[in-house]
């Protein structure tokens, strides 16, 4: 039998079965189409102009390892005309994200771009070591969840960017459609598709790789052999995240088309007028500054909370009640840095009822 | 018995399964027998699979073998060519063969 030669080209051995078309396609093809349909993707949803400045949530893992790698290559390649940077967040989980960020400097030295580092500790003045400390290993990932959404909104305005780009892939949207639709989330279920999320003053985020298959990504990196950091974070429980991941590699080995499938139904659901209107108006957090549904923001909530020893009191509305019923919060309270972004409006991502916000999923 | 010796490579995570340990050589029976009845057929990839399982793993196996074979979101690479192209688990191994197991599931 005559060795099977690329769908594409027809001259080259193939390395690889694509999952979403089933093709067999050799390396150098898989390269291009790889990088064309991102490009693709971020042409037809208009998701930048020329001179925007971009940052790059970068975690030192394989997604946001091969987003650098694409943005950068197709910033060049096709003239975006983009001022590119780094932006990580330090957690400040020991034996984790220390040893995650090492590589994000090793990605900033390889593609020459510019790197912020914003850390929990100076940001909060507390690091997620000494939450875990304080309130166990119950709802850490609500603490760390709440304040990494804020510290990356705050690191992007540092660097003066409008826009950040997460490694976020098909995977990853279609787990948080079906989380959606197990926790019969509505209002969440309808923006967890799109693109790029933005209210008017906050900044906009937009996943390149929303089409792109976790396995043509991991391939990608292996085949270009780019260098990333792949161990679980220590403080990880993800139980009910992990059954749904692991549904979906189930399902995904028995039709590959199914994960594209699934981004496609969530996209298909209509959402009435009433269930989006039924969401709390944005304000700006009295203490903060950083947009907000109430009073407080989420974090100053939760930092209220950590500062007067009773941590778990941002996490439930009868928590808040709790705090609020032990007394006026005191004068010397640690608070966070006032945020101000360039443009002032009203809008914004709307509020979260549930305690674990899954717009676009958790990035560990 | 004969034995065919091979590379193997664990990464993205699956490492540490493995002794921590990225790059393993090992030798293996050629034609290991299935059962004492069955005449002895050409070791496969799934024959590996349990062979390390057996040999090679030291935690969580869960975290490696599913239903007899590889969890969902491990991708096997043959000669640095995806398994699916090359019969998956009924690869018949050679000697010098290089296989790599990816995890996809650790860090974003
Ligand atoms: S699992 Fe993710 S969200 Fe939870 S503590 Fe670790 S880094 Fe934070
Ligand atoms: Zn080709
Ligand atoms: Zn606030």
């Amino acid at each position: 039998m005559p060795p099977k030669l690329c769908a594409l080209c027809n001259t080259s051995r193939p390395i690889l079965k694509r999952p979403k078309t089933g093709q067999q396609i050799c390396k150098s093809c898989f390269f291009l189409v790889f990088e064309t349909e991102v490009h693709n993707t971020i042409t037809e949803s208009q998701l930048f102009q020329s001179g925007d400045r971009v940052a790059i949530g970068a975690s030192g893992g394989k997604d946001s390892t091969v987003l650098a790698h694409i943005m950068k290559t197709l910033n060049d390649r096709y003239n975006y005309g983009l001022d590119l940077f780094l932006l990580s967040i330090d957690e400040g989980i020991t034996g984790y994200r220390d040893d995650s960020l090492e590589t994000v400097k090793q990605n900033q030295k390889e593609y020459n771009l510019p790197l912020k580092i914003l850390s929990y500790s100076e940001l909060y003045g507390w690091t997620m070591d000494d939450i875990v400390a304080q309130v166990g290993r119950k709802n850490n990932c609500t603490f760390c969840g709440v304040f990494r959404r804020q510290a990356l909104d705050r690191g992007a305005a540092m660097l003066g960017v409008d826009h950040i780009v997460t490694g976020h892939n098909a995977d990853d949207v279609a787990e948080t459609v079906l989380m959606n639709i197990m926790r019969g989330d509505i209002a969440r279920l309808g923006r967890c598709t799109a693109i790029c999320t933005q209210g008017e003053d906050t900044i906009k985020r937009s996943k390149p790789f929303k089409y792109t298959y976790e396995k043509e990504i991991v391939m990608y990196a292996y085949f270009k052999k780019l260098t990333y950091f792949s161990t679980e974070c220590i403080y990880s429980p993800d139980a009910y995240r992990g059954h749904a991941r692991t549904f979906l590699k189930d399902l995904e080995a028995a039709r590959p088309s199914a994960i594209i499938d699934i981004i496609h139904s969530g996209e298909a659901f209509e959402i009435r007028d009433e269930v989006k209107r039924g969401q709390k108006l944005q304000q700006t957090c009295k203490r903060c500054g950083y947009m907000s549904s109430n009073d407080l923001c989420k974090a100053c909530t939760l930092l209220e909370g950590l500062e007067r020893g009773m941590a778990n009191a941002g996490i439930t509305d009868k928590g808040v009640k709790q705090l609020n019923a032990a007394g006026p919060t005191p004068d010397n309270l640690r608070t966070i840095p006032f945020f101000q972004m360039n443009t002032v409006g009203n809008s914004g991502p709307s509020p979260s009822p549930n305690p674990w916000p899954l717009d676009s999923g958790p990035s560990g | 018995m004969l034995t065919i010796s091979l590379k193997i490579e664990f990464a993205g995570g699956l490492e540490l399964l493995f002794s921590n340990q990225r790059s393993h050589r090992i030798s293996i029976p050629s034609n290991p027998a299935s059962t004492p009845n069955e005449p002895p057929k050409r070791a496969d990839i799934t024959y590996l699979i349990h062979w390390l399982k057996d040999n090679l793993l030291k935690e969580r196996v869960e975290l490696f073998i599913e239903n007899g074979t590889v969890r969902p979101g491990i991708l096997v690479l043959v000669n640095d060519t995806d398994w699916e192209l090359e019969g998956e688990g009924s690869y018949e191994l050679m000697d010098g063969d290089e296989i790599v197991f990816i995890s996809t599931l650790h860090g974003g």
